[in-house]
């Protein structure tokens, strides 16, 4: 098997709206993949359509070696799900809806559970109705973490959670992938993708437009640059690849395309540093290019 | 107080909005039923001669229970026929209305945190509340309107008409006071609504028990605001004092209401939540199960009220008997099929409660409709449960769940049947001609289900034909509609009493359609995409 996970030319239609436009995505075993998308970009259709809840109208698309909406049980079997918007049975309390959720899975531990109650502060007597949104969305990870399968998908899981339980969440999906376990996680929380995820996929308008590891995409884009230099740095601004430069009294900021950073670092150099420091990308730089490009389309086709 | 009630008229207007298909939908089946009653009674009852064999038949214990406290049936003329008779089950639907409707603008609001959204723009803390009532008295104003056109149009006394038609309206009103109380106890809407409708349910207990202890009512019957309108004694001696009461208890009940919400936070309940198990019992573990849990409550609900009115109609059997020997119209209704008069009566009851029990299938299938809506399909659907057996184990419980149904008010009619006089042989023989009627009832289940398989947003539709069935069921023989219209319904294939008449055939029929319609439903489901949320 070479993929946990892969769609290929996935396409997608409710009547007029196209939700998915040729999306490609791969997970590889044992890898947590980030797909990260603006609200309304196809991530929920795709997991659906991963899922065998929704059919897909053309594209290639297989999950754990199975096809999702022919061998959906047996898929599932080795799944498990946390859906954007848990929405949980008004008369059952959280304990019970996990339990059933892990039983029709076809096992649950005991053990597991009252562990991952514990860490996510949960009270399981509580019923459904009366839980709050971060509560719901407790309820529906621990009946996913407390399943021993090969595969997690997880639309938004964190939504509604605080940030110490947050922390909580990414200490879990650490040790499911120490156990070697695939994780598809839907995100617009950059740093969360950023520091669980090995690969990145954005989706824009139900297609891919990057995908890669981190490495990989922060390749494609700038480092940002602060230095506190002697010369004026005027002539800095003229080089190929620097953009939006910022004078302070003596101190310069820049951003630098990757394949020019060494000309300009030497060009740097010649001014005389006196401090020096310079940062990666950050995934919210990479998803607010790909977003801001949108805009900037928008507002040309307006 | 003026500053409590800003914007208190934007969300009148805004919930006539919101209420603009259910409201109408409401009043005019209400004003319909009473002009039915209308233009329907004199066409059975022609003569002053069957109308006194009617109210002969109104004069027992049992008769009372289901009707009213029996004013003027010495000389029962068509007003104060519709009062005894129809004015209860008109001002039923009145108070349900008010409730939902209160409880939809109040609690369910608060529930969802619209009524958060909205309180936090420029609106008083009383204007929600006070919105609601009015369009509860807008609501029940029309009722009062229409009721009351309608018995005009059948040439009844003006001054008594608008006194039953107001007396609907202030009973509606009433119980929409209730409905503000119970917003106040609880944190949840359905709750709210429940508690309300426990109160609609205890006043028609109380009425029924009062009204029957003592002709024309006793002092129980007084604690019933839906004994009321009757103690009015409309087209017999008109007094308007009771509706002051009507008047008193919306007061009070709005005013405690206002010090209720006082003390509470918005969101909040009176009544803490409870809390319930940590893990599920072993038996939880089966889609099935999970569909019995949904249901169960409704399922104890609908055992009980129907063995109650089961044993309650089934008592009536021998009064009914006498009354079709004297009056042609009665023997054309209870003996169509060239029946003896009691056999005729218990098919009646037989088809009446299998429409029932078809209702309760409907709402159970409906339940698939909801789950997917709410999510909670995906959920389930995304473990190791496959569509069939998902779909198939709520078809299973509702088939299930109405053959014990059916078992119930088959034995509750007999149980009545008894207690009336006749011989204990009549139990089997009542039960085998109810549970006969399961075919009928599992096409509507596969109709419903069909409907959902196919489109799903027009599953509720699957209505209309217990409505039509219901229509024919009842009052076909009366209309002398062509067989083909009639043949429409699945309940009108059966012969069921006295049992010697049940063929294989038709059952076998119904039966054929319905496991096609099973099989539709679930191959249409397992086909098209989950309607997700």
């Amino acid at each position: 098997m070479t993929a946990a996970l892969e769609i290929n030319q996935l396409q997608k239609s409710f009547g007029q709206v196209k939700a998915l436009d040729g999306l490609d995505l791969v997970v590889r075993p044992g890898q947590v993949a980030g797909f990260l998308g603006p609200n309304g970009a196809g991530k929920s259709t795709t997991i659906r359509v991963l899922l065998g809840l929704l059919r897909a109208d053309s594209g290639y698309v297989e999950v754990l070696g199975l096809h999702p909406w022919d061998d959906a049980v047996e898929l599932h079997r080795r799944l498990a799900y946390v859906p954007g918007d848990v929405n949980l049975w008004p008369n059952l309390t959280g304990g019970e809806a996990i339990d059933l959720l892990c039983r029709l899975r076809g096992g649950a531990d005991p053990a597991r559970k009252a562990e991952l109650l514990e860490r996510f502060e949960l009270d399981p007597t509580k019923k459904g109705r009366t839980y709050s949104k971060g509560n719901r969305q407790k309820v529906a990870l621990v009946a996913a973490l407390a399943a021993n399968v090969e595969l997690l998908v997880l639309d938004e899981p964190t939504s509604g959670l605080d940030p110490l339980m947050e922390t909580v969440f990414q200490q879990c999906i650490a040790e499911a992938k120490a156990a070697g376990r695939s994780v598809l996680l839907s995100s617009h929380i950059l740093a969360e993708v950023e520091k669980l995820c090995d690969t990145v996929t954005i989706i824009r308008s139900g297609r891919a437009v990057q995908a890669g590891t981190l490495a990989e995409l922060r390749h494609l884009t700038r480092t940002t640059i602060t230095a506190t230099v002697d010369a004026a740095p005027g002539r800095l601004a003229a080089l190929p690849g620097v953009h939006d430069l910022r004078l302070t009294d003596d101190v310069v900021t820049f951003d630098v395309d990757h394949d020019q950073l060494a000309p300009v670092v030497q060009a740097l150099g010649a001014l005389g540093v006196r401090s020096l420091n310079s940062a990666p990308p950050s995934l919210e730089q990479l998803f607010l290019r790909q977003y801001g490009d949108e805009l900037v389309a928008e507002e040309v086709s307006a | 107080m003026r500053e409590s009630l800003t914007a208190t008229a934007d969300l009148v207007r805004f919930a006539l909005r919101r209420d603009r298909v259910k409201l109408p939908i409401w009043v005019g089946a209400i004003g319909l039923g009473m002009l039915y009653a209308v233009s329907v009674l004199p066409t059975v009852y022609k003569t002053p001669e069957e109308r006194q064999v009617r109210a002969r038949l109104m004069d027992s214990p049992s008769a009372t229970m289901m009707s009213g406290p029996g004013y003027g049936l010495d000389d029962y003329t068509l007003g104060a026929m519709i009062t005894n008779e129809m004015v209860l089950w008109l001002a039923v639907p009145a108070a349900m209305m008010s409730v939902f409707l209160v409880v939809r603008h109040t609690r369910a609001e608060e529930e969802t945190g619209r009524a958060e959204l909205i309180r936090s723009a420029v609106v008083g803390r009383h204007a929600a509340p006070v919105a609601a009532l009015i369009v509860a008295l807008i609501a029940n104003a029309g009722i009062a309107v229409l009721t009351t056109l309608a018995m005009l149009s059948g040439d009844l006394a003006v001054t008594d008409s608008v006194a039953v038609g107001i007396g609907i309206g202030l009973t509606g009103l009433v119980f929409a006071g209730v409905a503000t109380v119970t917003a106040q106890l609880t944190e949840h809407a359905r709750a709210a609504s429940s508690m309300a409708m426990a109160v609609v349910g205890g006043a028609f207990l109380l009425r029924a028990i009062g009204d029957a202890a003592e002709p024309g009512g006793s002092l129980v019957s007084w604690l019933s605001p839906l004994a009321w309108i009757q103690q009015m004694r409309p087209f017999v001696e008109l007094r308007w004092w009771p509706m002051l009461l009507s008047v008193a208890v919306t007061g009070l009940t709005v005013g405690g209401a206002y010090a209720l919400s006082g003390r509470r936070d918005v969101g909040a309940g009176l009544v803490p939540p409870r809390l319930g198990r940590a893990d599920a019992a072993p038996s939880l573990s089966t889609p099935f199960a999970l569909a019995f849990r949904q249901q169960r409550v409704a399922l104890v609900g609908w055992s009980i009220g129907l063995f109650i009115f089961a044993v309650a109609t089934g008592s009536l059997s021998g009064s009914v008997t006498e009354a079709a020997a004297e009056s042609p119209e009665m023997t054309k209704i209870f003996a169509a099929n060239g029946q003896e008069p009691t056999d005729g009566f218990f098919a009646r009851m037989a088809l009446f409660f299998a429409l029932m029990i078809a209702a309760f299938a409907i709402t159970s299938v409906l339940r698939l409709r909801s789950e997917e809506r709410t999510g909670h399909a995906e959920a389930v659907l995304a473990t190791a449960v496959s569509r069939r057996r998902w779909i198939s184990s709520w078809l299973g419980f509702t088939t299930a769940a109405s053959a014990f149904l059916l078992l119930v008010s088959g034995l509750g009619v007999g149980l009545g049947a008894v207690s009336g006089g006749s011989g204990a042989g009549v139990i089997g023989e009542v039960l085998l001609a109810t549970i006969a009627y399961l075919p009928p009832v599992v096409v509507v289940i596969g109709l419903t289900a069909a409907l959902f398989g196919l489109r799903p947003g027009v599953a509720v539709w699957a209505w209309l034909l217990i409505v039509y069935a219901f229509f024919f069921g009842m009052f076909g023989a009366l209309l002398e509609l062509p067989d083909v219209v009639a043949d429409l319904s699945p309940f009108n294939h059966l012969t069921v009493m006295p049992l010697d008449r049940i063929e294989a055939l038709p059952l076998i029929l119904l039966a054929a359609i319905a496991a096609a319609l099973l099989m539709i439903g679930r191959t249409t489901f397992e086909r098209r995409d989950l309607d997700v949320p």
